[in-house]
């Protein structure tokens, strides 16, 4: 006879069906596949855009012919072929842009709806404004009325473009040059669409800006361009949610996110990133690679990054902050997990210029089943930064023995002034603390999702309260069927 | 009946430790097992509570007339088996009071009762921290996580008054204590003494029976039950060792 209590495996992650996995059916305005010329000056005459943007536009993508793909992060994958994917996908009916809410395709409602982003302002978490970004095209934004009556702007950047040309010209490129990498140069060859967020000087946003992206249509890529400018004194609480349907190819997503923080400014950035991740045998899923960077140009400027990564099938990024002001801050506080085939290499870029410049880092690392993933992080203090500090702490949670985590933390220090903390740790989920928890009559599964809470709790109390119960529910179904 | 293991084999990577153990424990009795290193006491109450990694070959377990061997650890739970952790497992960032809250509002749900609420639980909570003596910032703070020894055997046991289990197994339960921490545990366990609480103590050491009085000691060596009798045994064991024991059962 044998011990008949049922085996458990804590390695045996199986994946919880994807609940955003479904797919709109609706009629749309798809360029074909391939990448030209011509593929972007349609884009940019579908959006109606003056001269020096479709100009700006050409020379990104002339730099970008002569680059070549990076492949230095710690991931693999099969190379994306750019002629095979269509640069532009728009809902028929959104065509002319949505004029008010009320004009929005009710199927477009809907699938919102489904999200759990209702669109309809009084349906919405009160004091949370949204942006809905469908495939290539914003949908709709809400609040857009209150928002302007304090002067901030809100808006997709399209909008943006057309509404206030100075300040997109003045800033868009500004933190992040067309230049600046393979993936940043294709983005602004073309990008579609994006948020764009204009804080005044002295103004606190009244509420949460958010954008919801969405990826729909097959073989299309998702470009968005996000660029938030906080003018001195101000504040914002800004927040993206992304999902897309659960199909078998890869998608690209490859979106470019610029932050400008002014003297005395907070830009509060947060992620829950849930594209799909692919299926357990690692077919499908989104390829998110993406650039963010903030500037803090003024002094005593702040800007923080949460970021929680649950999907896609790879996550490359490495939201950055260029610490140029004195006594500038900047925050990264990272949640990733990569179950079933899901890699990662996410981490961030703490460049310290300005005097007494301070960073903190705090990054939180799961791994199960297949996942694997890495921190990669660079800490730079410049001749010029005086007194700066930084702190950095990364931990792995491994479940099971087929994950793997990686740290590839890089230093460069220039003045001696500067004040540096590290503290890594790895560890597995306990069969210990699995059975500790079950010995006072928490099952399995309730286990892990706890620990794993437990684990990922200093980075959860960075996000705003209504994210932090959706990123708890998030890791909760990502974690079912990890047990048992 | 609490529980009757009847010739209970197991065995830990294929090795056998348990060779054959039975043993039979009423409501509300204090069962001491004792015996040297190595002799299966550990294993005895792991296989009890249900921990992977242990393997019963040969024989059964009754907890109130349920078949204990085929149940989940959290099932255990659930039906009032404790086990107090010779080692108690820290669980970084996951707060101590909400731990117990799952294990007894998850325990609530599975006998049909309704679960408590924030306030009900922190009330009973409360009352209960007062037992053992544990300072009240201990409650918000993370799973034994950075306790000293003591701090986290006193959490074993404010755990066990907060579940209220029916069979409650103490395993080292006065292992690394000072003498002030043992005298705190020991007045815990035994305001938690009633008529339908039976209580298996492993321990190396008389001391512990002390101060908590045994209705039967047993002598655990080389995985058998090689003697049982009342709290003279174990003044005997403390006085002359294991060694006669052995002998007396070989003989």
């Amino acid at each position: 006879m044998s011990n008949t209590k049922k085996e458990q495996q804590p390695e045996s992650f199986t994946n919880r069906e994807y609940e955003a996995g479904f797919i709109t059916d609706i009629e749309t305005d798809t360029l074909p596949p391939g990448l030209n010329e011509d593929v972007i000056r349609h884009i940019s005459a579908k959006k109606d855009e003056p001269e020096w943007l479709l100009n700006w536009r050409l020379e990104a993508f002339r730099h970008w012919q002569t680059m070549t793909e990076p492949h230095w992060p710690n991931v693999t994958y099969t190379p994306t072929d750019y002629q095979a994917i269509s640069y532009y996908s728009a809902p028929k009916s959104q065509a002319d842009g949505p004029k008010s809410l009320d004009e929005v395709d009710p199927k477009l409602l809907e699938t919102y709806e489904k999200l759990g982003i209702p669109l309809r302002e009084q349906a919405f978490l009160a004091g949370v404004a949204v942006d809905a970004v469908f495939d290539s095209v914003s949908v709709a934004t809400t609040f857009k009325g209150k928002l302007k009556e304090v002067g901030v702007i809100f808006c997709p950047i399209s909008e943006a473009v057309r509404d206030h040309p100075e300040l997109v010209q003045q800033y868009m490129g500004s933190v992040v040059p067309t230049g600046d990498n393979f993936f940043a140069a294709l983005n602004a060859a073309v990008f579609t669409d994006g948020s764009f967020v204009y804080i005044p000087k002295g103004v606190r946003c009244p509420m949460e800006l958010s954008t919801y992206f969405r990826i729909n249509a097959l073989n299309t890529g998702q470009f968005e361009r996000t660029l938030i400018i906080a003018e001195e004194g101000s504040y914002v609480s800004y927040l993206e949610g992304c999902t897309a349907p659960q199909r078998d190819e890869n998608q690209l997503h490859a979106a470019v996110v610029e932050l400008v923080a002014m003297d005395d400014a907070q830009i509060k950035y947060s992620t829950v990133q849930n594209w799909y991740p692919g299926d357990e045998n690692g077919l499908g899923g989104i390829y998110n690679f993406v650039t963010k960077r903030a500037d803090c140009r003024g002094a005593r400027s702040k800007v923080s990054w949460t970021q929680v990564e649950t999907g896609s099938a790879i996550t490359w990024k490495y939201p950055s902050c260029v610490l140029r002001g004195e006594d500038s801050v900047g925050e990264f506080y990272s949640v990733a997990l990569t179950k079933m085939h899901q890699q990662a290499d996410t981490g961030t870029k703490m460049i310290h210029i300005g005097k007494n410049s301070r960073s903190t880092i705090v990054s939180k690392g799961i791994a199960a089943g297949h996942g694997n993933q890495s921190y990669r992080g660079l800490v730079k203090i410049a001749k010029s930064a005086e007194g700066a500090r930084n702190y950095t702490q990364c931990d792995s949670l491994l479940i099971g023995d087929q994950c793997g985590a990686h740290t590839f933390p890089y230093v460069e220090v220039k003045n001696p002034t500067a004040t540096m903390e590290h503290e890594a740790t790895t560890s597995k989920i306990g069969e210990d603390q699995l059975f500790y928890c079950q010995s006072r009559g928490i099952s399995e599964e309730d286990a892990v999702n706890m620990i794993v809470n437990g684990f990922c709790k200093d980075v959860f109390n960075e996000l705003p309260m209504e994210f932090a119960v959706e990123a708890n529910r998030l890791m909760e179904v990502s974690l079912e069927g990890a047990v048992g | 009946m609490m529980l009757k293991i009847e010739n209970l084999h197991a065995s830990v990577d294929g090795k056998e430790i348990l060779k054959g153990i039975d043993l039979t424990i009423g409501a509300g009795e204090v069962h001491a097992i004792m015996g040297p290193n190595g002799s299966g006491k550990s294993t005895l109450s792991n296989v009890i509570a249900g921990r992977d990694g242990y393997e019963v070959t040969q024989g059964s377990v009754t907890y109130k007339g349920m078949d204990l061997l085929a149940m989940l650890p959290e099932e255990r739970a659930w039906a009032g088996v404790f086990l107090a952790f010779q080692y108690p497992v820290e669980i970084p960032g996951v707060n101590n009071t909400y731990l117990l809250k799952a294990g007894v509002n998850a325990s609530r749900k599975h006998r049909g009762e309704q679960e408590l609420d924030a306030m009900e639980f922190m009330q009973l909570v409360k009352e209960k921290a007062k037992l053992v003596e544990l300072d009240q910032s201990f409650l918000s703070r993370g799973v034994n996580e950075g306790f000293s020894g003591g701090e986290k055997k006193r959490n074993e046991i404010f755990q066990m008054a907060v579940l209220e289990p029916s069979l409650a197994l103490l395993d080292e339960t006065d292992s690394g204590l000072d003498i002030d921490a043992l005298r705190i545990v020991a007045k815990g366990v035994n305001e938690l003494r009633a008529a339908e609480r039976s209580i298996i103590m492993i321990t190396h050491y008389q001391r512990l029976l002390d101060y908590i009085q045994p209705d039967v000691v047993h002598v655990l060596a080389d995985g058998k039950i090689l003697k049982t009798g009342d709290k003279s045994l174990a003044l005997k064991l403390e006085e002359r060792g294991y060694d006669w024991v052995r002998e007396e059962a070989h003989a």
